[in-house]
């Protein structure tokens, strides 16, 4: 015979906390329309300076393997030492050329995230882990690295398991401390978008940038297939005419050698995707332009990034040439050194990563009914008409300082820790 | 205002956003134009999913789609005020 649950200071049939020391709070995910404040204002937030002057809002350890024979390794010490990351991918051995410089450049830039407290390298030979861990090394963090030919799984799991130890131990004291916005770097890309997200969500992050940017902050869009149907508005928000042309050169020599080389008569129905076309996207026109609305009416970018790029120019709104797919794009923009992500989604794509926390926004009243846990802030009210986009942004901004300072997101405490490298072209 | 069925980004556009759930044929849909708000009234003719297409006009085939000011496609098909406007009846230019 089944026995009631036995609850205190929560409603099972709202999935609400009633009670916080004394207080009633609502999961902000279940409520419309607007976040809770972020204490301490939006002028600032509580980060970890590392010892390059960037500010992180994680405190991680990472367990990083140079290549795919490398994750059990990583993944054994990851489960000898508790707090620790371990962040297994598939790739990393006869890689040459341009897709090698991808592969040194996304897992240093990984390495070297503020994001990350210390990391420890794992490699099946030693030459390749050295180019890893002296990249990393250069932000002045502790990193070590550890080839496991010659000495097999064990004896670099038990060594590695030590360094680790010391770590994790040493990262457990640093403490945050109060940064200005302008040390805080946001990255975006949208995903299983719909109508929804360019009337609300989308412009919802445009409306953040218009208002963070003039505040010195980074950001950073991408996503080069997708703004096909809207490359001649995206041009014209290029900080000169010059870079401007420089971004067309780059969209279409993507339109050119990949997209024509390989393209079916539909794409194969992957631009718009399923999910796009349930949603109510019909065309790849429709999906950019919408896809677009993220960058706001006043912020023009002020440089073109390779994917894992970090940005050089200062701070700004930057384009990275990425992917459309979600956890390559997230990752590319981690390893370009963004600690923050706002993910606008229609029809509710549930990405995260391990590294970064990924803000969910939704203006999808469906999405908010069906999936709700997965949602950080919901923006339906937008299609109401009873929240501006203005407001929106406000509550968007609550919401990252919020995260900034600690407040764990939906995909983070969903365990969500998507991690994807970019492939160029296939192995040697 | 009430709440909207329908949402419009720019009045050159040929079709709005159904912004409500089961919505019905036959329906007099409030639909606000989001560049100034201005609203309008239209009649469905099918059931449309939220987050699907109306046609705002009458579409004829080979017309270009206008959605944020833009051109978003090619009608495949003649398209009636108030219908469903998908990829049965339109498709993209690029590929």
């Amino acid at each position: 015979m089944a026995s009631a649950p036995i609850v205190a200071n929560f409603d099972l049939n709202t999935n609400r906390l009633k009670h916080v020391k004394g207080r009633r709070i609502e999961a902000p995910a279940f409520k419309a329309p607007l976040a809770k404040k972020a204490r301490g204002g939006t002028e600032s937030f509580l980060g970890w300076r590392r010892e390059n002057g960037r500010v992180g809002v994680r405190n991680h350890v990472v367990l990083l393997p140079l290549d795919d024979l490398s994750n059990a390794a990583c993944e054994a010490v990851a489960n000898n030492i508790k707090g620790t990351l371990a962040l297994p991918h598939a790739y990393g051995r006869l890689q040459f050329g341009a897709d090698l410089d991808l592969h040194f450049r996304t897992l240093i830039g990984i390495g070297s995230n503020p994001n990350v407290a210390a990391v420890v390298v794992i490699g099946i030979e030693d030459a390749w882990t050295k180019i890893v861990v002296d990249g990393i090394a250069r932000t002045g963090k502790p990193v070590v690295g550890f080839g496991i030919e010659g000495h097999g799984d064990i004896a670099v799991i038990a060594k590695a398991s030590y360094v680790a130890k010391e770590f994790v131990q040493w990262a457990s004291e640093l403490r945050r401390e109060k940064c200005p916005i302008s040390d805080l770097w946001v990255s975006t890309k949208c995903g299983e978008s719909d109508t929804t997200t360019g009337l609300s969500s989308c412009p919802t992050v445009g409306n953040m940038y218009d208002k963070l940017i003039p505040k010195g902050i980074y950001g950073v869009f991408g996503e080069t297939s997708e703004i096909t149907g809207a490359e001649h508005l995206c041009k014209a928000r290029a900080a000169t005419p010059e870079l401007g042309e420089r971004w067309y050169r780059m969209w279409k020599a993507y339109q050119d050698e990949v997209i024509e080389a390989h393209k079916t008569s539909d794409l194969s129905d992957s631009q718009p995707t399923k999910g796009n076309i349930a949603g109510g996207l019909t065309t790849i026109e429709e999906k950019a332009l919408g896809n677009l609305e993220k960058i706001g009416r006043e912020c023009r970018y002020i440089d073109i990034l390779e994917p894992a790029e970090t940005p050089a120019k200062g701070p700004g709104l930057y384009f990275m040439d990425t992917s459309s797919a979600a956890a390559e794009c997230v990752t590319l923009m981690a390893a370009g050194g963004y600690v923050v992500h706002t993910f606008p989604t229609g029809q509710g794509n549930v990405i995260g990563n391990p590294i970064v926390p990924v803000i969910k926004i939704t203006g999808n009243p469906k999405t908010m009914r069906t999936m709700p846990e997965h949602i950080d802030l919901d923006v339906s009210g937008i299609l109401r008409r009873d929240m501006t986009i203005p407001e929106a942004g406000d509550a968007l901004i609550e919401t990252v300082i919020r995260t900034a300072n600690g407040r764990l997101t939906a995909a983070e405490a969903l365990g969500h820790r998507e991690f994807v490298m970019t492939k160029l072209y296939r192995s040697a | 205002m009430s709440a909207p069925h329908l949402l419009v980004h720019e009045h050159k556009d040929t079709v709005g956003v159904v912004v409500v759930e089961n919505l019905k044929a036959g329906t007099d849909m409030l639909a606000v134009v989001t560049h100034d708000n201005k609203d309008f009234r239209i009649t469905a003719k099918a059931d449309i999913p939220i987050g699907h297409k109306v046609a705002l006009t009458d579409i004829k085939k080979g017309d270009t789609i206008w959605k944020y000011g833009q051109d978003i496609g090619i009608a495949k098909a003649d398209i009636a005020k108030g219908e469903h406007v998908h990829v049965h009846n339109v498709k993209t230019k690029r590929w």
